[in-house]
């Protein structure tokens, strides 16, 4: 009972700061949207056991990337964007159109797909010692390989925004 | 019809919280994403909404993993944010170079592999 309660109250809260990101004129406004959508995800998650994720949700995305997002932002001193051209409105329609077939789609499929079996096993909640136990064995290479990914990262990073001081 | 429902029998509406309410609040999360990706020009805007699309993805992971009581879907997700950090962290370089070179952020202006 409070468990459906608490499902669709972080369920609208989200979906509704997920329009505002996308429909929203300013870029501060979408960021900030961003970050209520962020921590209902993140409530959502511990409602489904996944007790590290959100805490990685809040942390990574809600600390890091966001802030990011609101740095480049600010730095780079965004207008509003121009609107009422014909052809923003006709690329609006459409998109808006294909984003709900979309939706429907997925919707028909997922309606129509019911449940998996349900486990043996009672679900084990995602506490940061099953999930580490399980990244650090079975998942060992990916997560080692995730290092050389964000090594990749940093250093595209750098060298595209450094300044060419020889220019 | 009495006033208050009896405890047993829930009221319409609210049905217990199965896997499918959670696949179609990931999909609806996607959609939106999909529709500020195609409506949207700032290309910082896009990546907003592709962050958004990313945690429709990990919605979905996260309900199937409680759904069919295996922890993997957790580590996809746990990977899923560190690939969507490392995509942030090169999008924004690539936007900002945008800005101090072609003062513009909009995405249709930007139609040039090299200038």
């Amino acid at each position: 009972m409070a468990e459906t309660v608490f499902f669709y109250l972080f369920t609208t809260l989200m979906v509704l700061s997920a329009l505002s990101v996308v429909f929203s004129r300013r870029p501060i406004y979408s960021v900030l949207s961003l970050l209520i959508a962020m921590f209902c995800l993140a409530a959502l998650f511990v409602m489904l056991g996944a007790y590290l994720v959100a805490a990685l949700q809040v942390l990574l995305y809600a600390g890091a990337v966001l802030v990011l997002f609101l740095f480049v932002i600010m730095l780079l001193n965004l207008e509003p964007e121009a609107s009422a051209r014909m052809r923003v409105f006709t690329l609006r329609t459409t998109g808006t159109l294909a984003a709900l077939l979309l939706f429907f789609a997925l919707f028909g499929i997922l309606r129509g797909a019911g449940q998996p079996t349900p486990p043996g096993a009672q679900a084990t909640p995602g506490t940061v010692e099953s999930v580490g136990r399980l990244i650090f064995t079975t998942y060992l290479l990916p997560f080692e390989l995730t290092s050389f990914l964000i090594l990749a990262a940093i250093i595209g990073a750098v060298t595209l925004a450094k300044q060419h001081s020889n220019e | 019809m009495t006033v208050f429902a009896p405890c047993c029998q829930p009221p319409l509406g609210l049905i217990p919280v199965t896997l499918t309410h959670y696949l179609i609040a990931s999909a609806l999360l996607f959609a939106i994403g999909l529709a500020g990706i195609m409506t949207r020009r700032n290309v910082l805007m896009i990546l907003l909404c592709i962050e958004l699309m990313f945690n429709a993805a990990n919605l979905a992971f996260v309900a199937y993993a409680r759904a069919l009581g295996d922890l993997g879907g957790q580590v996809v997700v746990f990977f899923i944010i560190t690939v969507a950090a490392a995509e942030v962290t090169v999008g924004l370089a690539i936007a900002v170079l945008l800005a101090r070179q072609l003062k513009t952020l909009n995405a249709d202006e930007v139609s040039l592999l090299k200038w």
